[in-house]
């Protein structure tokens, strides 16, 4: 289970032939193979390497760069708290605090049961909601304690699993239609048009004087 | 000042439940401005751009007609639309991309055929999960619709737009840390010069970057003229602009207003826009144009969204979200947050940033939790002018990009504006407001 599924790997070498550099698909497949578990653990990081002709220390070091790609597993729910600015004035860090005491667990730990890790985040750009938090990268806002221990038993429950889909902010993002022509006829149209114009610009001018 | 009643035109569709639809995008003229750019000569479209003296909605508030002349001529060039905000308290693109995905693609197609490009990408910022999902869905309409991809329209012009997930970076969000991830790698910006992507870009080629919010004014630009958008609002600040409304007041939100014919006064306190400050209180401090700005106080309330104005007061109009702080905030507890901020989203490679937002976050902690020293605000202030030497605005950068030079801003700011606070802080071990 550590590697990545035959389907994740069909869709991994389908972002690889969006770009004209493959390397650019290492976020989006680094997105996509930690819906697999919730985070990247060493297989799937060599088998992504394996994939697209890299070292796995040089997925390591891309991944570990970014705070969404997760290289310690998480629990079923990230729970992201923002306790930037906006939500500070708001009372962010009381919301933190009461998350912290409702789920018997400090900033950075998992629940017992993995249902839920809590993070402090920075600014989530939904500030007009704050204090406001993120679920697996869905939004809640503006949330009072009393909303956050309902969205906790909603989500323990299930009732929410619609909202919020699990850990993978692409699992529901596929790509459909394209340029279904290689880029390099784009490359050799494109060419072919500026020369065109070019020459229409140096006939206007000669036309003019 | 009144308020202008000026029709608003990067959030028109947002009164539909369903803006972010094909359906709805084309029942409100959508495409339409694609259209008529395919009509025209490239170099027209980009003499529209010129005209309206738009300037990046990003922060950093370059014209985008200039970005785009600056462009390189190679056979290979790309467009990238930055739509990774990050700074704290800004939440407009968050706003357009999930409700007005169409716009953001239509203005984005736009700006690929000005600048005869061989592919666009659209990064949108990994915590938009519903951004992700809307803006994919809206580009898979498009293509099914013939407006993106092979032969748009019938006009003879093709170009492929991908969309590119960040996975949470604040960094990234600098042009050409931007480019860094979107090559599959750690967002270091990278070192100038080149001082523009123009130049050299994305894989080394000529690269246009341009925020979200600015490529959804296109559309409008190329329907209606470039000197109708300059006709509104007043100097070099032309247009609307969307500002991002945070912190204690009444009614926080995006509102779009008319550049430099509204005052930050008019933004906080008319009952149509913030509503005033909360719960009967008075306005103490507010920061202008995100977290990297200088604070203004009460006393700046009548400037009006002019990015001349603000520069010209000391400030920026920056990113366009305004932070309103009441009269009982701690001020030493906002700026500590602010600069612990910046300290976890430096990228490392710079030994002032790196090291100096750590040392100022440690001292103002010590000072906010009560344990401050009477020599800790000259220290602040000599870290601050070490990252940032002189403390003067606009900064002077001893760093690789800007991140560095934000880091004082609001500790800077809030020692000036606020000595006492912090002195009270340190004399008495506690804070005043509790």
């Amino acid at each position: 289970m550590a590697r990545l599924t035959a389907e994740t790997v069909a869709q991994a070498r389908e972002l690889m032939s969006l770009y004209p550099d493959s390397r650019s698909a290492l976020v989006p497949i680094c997105h996509l193979a930690q819906a697999q578990e919730g985070w990247l653990n060493p297989e799937a990081m060599e088998h992504i390497a394996e994939i697209m002709e890299l070292t796995p220390a040089e997925v390591l070091g891309t991944a570990s760069f970014y705070e969404m790609l997760r290289t310690e597993p998480v629990g079923r729910y990230m729970v992201s708290v923002c306790t930037n600015i906006a939500c500070l004035l708001n009372g962010g860090y009381e919301l933190l605090e009461h998350a912290e005491e409702r789920l018997d667990i400090s900033v950075g730990a998992t629940t017992p049961d993995g249902m839920f890790t809590i993070e402090e985040a920075e600014c989530i750009a939904y500030c007009d909601r704050a204090p406001c938090l993120q679920v697996n990268h869905r939004f809640f806002g503006p949330v009072s304690d009393e909303r956050f221990d309902t969205l906790v038993e909603d989500l323990a429950s299930g009732r929410l699993d619609d909202d919020v889909p699990p850990h993978g902010v692409l699992c529901r993002v596929r790509r459909e239609g394209g340029l279904a022509v290689p880029a390099e006829q784009v490359r050799a149209e494109r060419a072919a048009a500026d020369q065109a114009r070019d020459e229409r610009a140096a006939a206007a001018q000669a036309e003019r004087s | 000042m009144a308020l202008t009643e000026v029709a608003p035109i990067v959030t028109a569709r947002l009164r539909h439940p369903d803006s972010h639809t094909l359906e709805r995008y084309l029942a409100t003229g959508g495409y339409d401005g694609l259209r008529r750019a395919l009509r025209m000569e490239p170099e027209q479209v980009a003499e529209e751009v010129n005209a309206a003296s738009l300037l990046g909605r990003g922060g950093a508030g370059f014209p985008a007609g200039r970005k785009w002349s600056m462009l390189r001529k190679a056979p290979v060039r790309y467009l990238v639309v930055n739509g990774d905000e990050s700074e704290p308290a800004t939440f407009k693109d968050h706003l357009l991309i999930e409700r007005d995905p169409h716009a953001i693609i239509e203005g984005t197609l736009i700006a690929a055929y000005a600048n005869q490009v061989t592919q666009a990408f659209i990064f949108v910022r990994g915590e938009f999960a519903l951004g992700l999902e809307r803006m994919q869905g809206a580009l898979n309409e498009a293509y099914a619709h013939g407006a993106v991809g092979r032969d748009i329209f019938g006009s003879g012009f093709s170009v492929d737009v991908v969309l590119h997930p960040g996975a949470g970076a604040y960094i990234a969000g600098e042009e050409t840390g931007l480019l860094e991830s979107l090559e599959g790698k750690r967002a270091f910006p990278r070192i100038k010069p080149p001082y523009f992507p123009a130049a050299i870009g994305l894989y080394g080629e000529p690269t246009v970057v341009n925020n979200t919010e600015t490529m959804a004014n296109l559309p409008w630009i190329v329907q209606h003229g470039g000197h109708a958008f300059a006709a509104l609002g007043q100097g070099s600040s032309t247009g609307t602009r969307l500002f991002a409304l945070s912190g204690h007041v009444r009614r926080p939100g995006n509102y779009e207003l008319e550049m430099a014919k509204t005052t930050f006064r008019d933004l906080i306190f008319a009952p149509v826009l913030g509503g005033g400050v909360r719960g009967g209180r008075q306005l103490k401090a507010f920061i202008p144009g995100g977290v990297s700005a200088p604070w203004f106080g009460p006393d700046q309330i009548d400037l009006p969204l002019s990015q001349d104005e603000v520069g010209k007061a000391g400030s920026m109009l920056g990113s366009g979200s305004v932070v309103v702080m009441d009269d009982q905030t701690c001020v030493v507890r906002a700026a500590w947050r602010i600069v612990r901020f910046f300290y976890r989203e430096s990228c490392g490679q710079c030994t002032p940033c790196r090291e100096g937002a750590g040392w100022i976050e440690k001292v103002v902690r010590r000072i906010e939790e009560g344990s401050g020293r009477e020599q800790d605000l000259d220290l602040l202030l000599d870290v601050c002018d070490n990252i940032s030497p002189g403390l003067s605005w606009p900064p002077q950068q001893t760093t690789i990009c800007v991140l560095g030079p934000s880091i004082p801003s609001s500790i800077v700011w809030a020692i000036r504006m606020f000595r006492d606070e912090f002195l009270v802080h340190i004399k008495e071990g506690a804070c005043p407001y509790g």
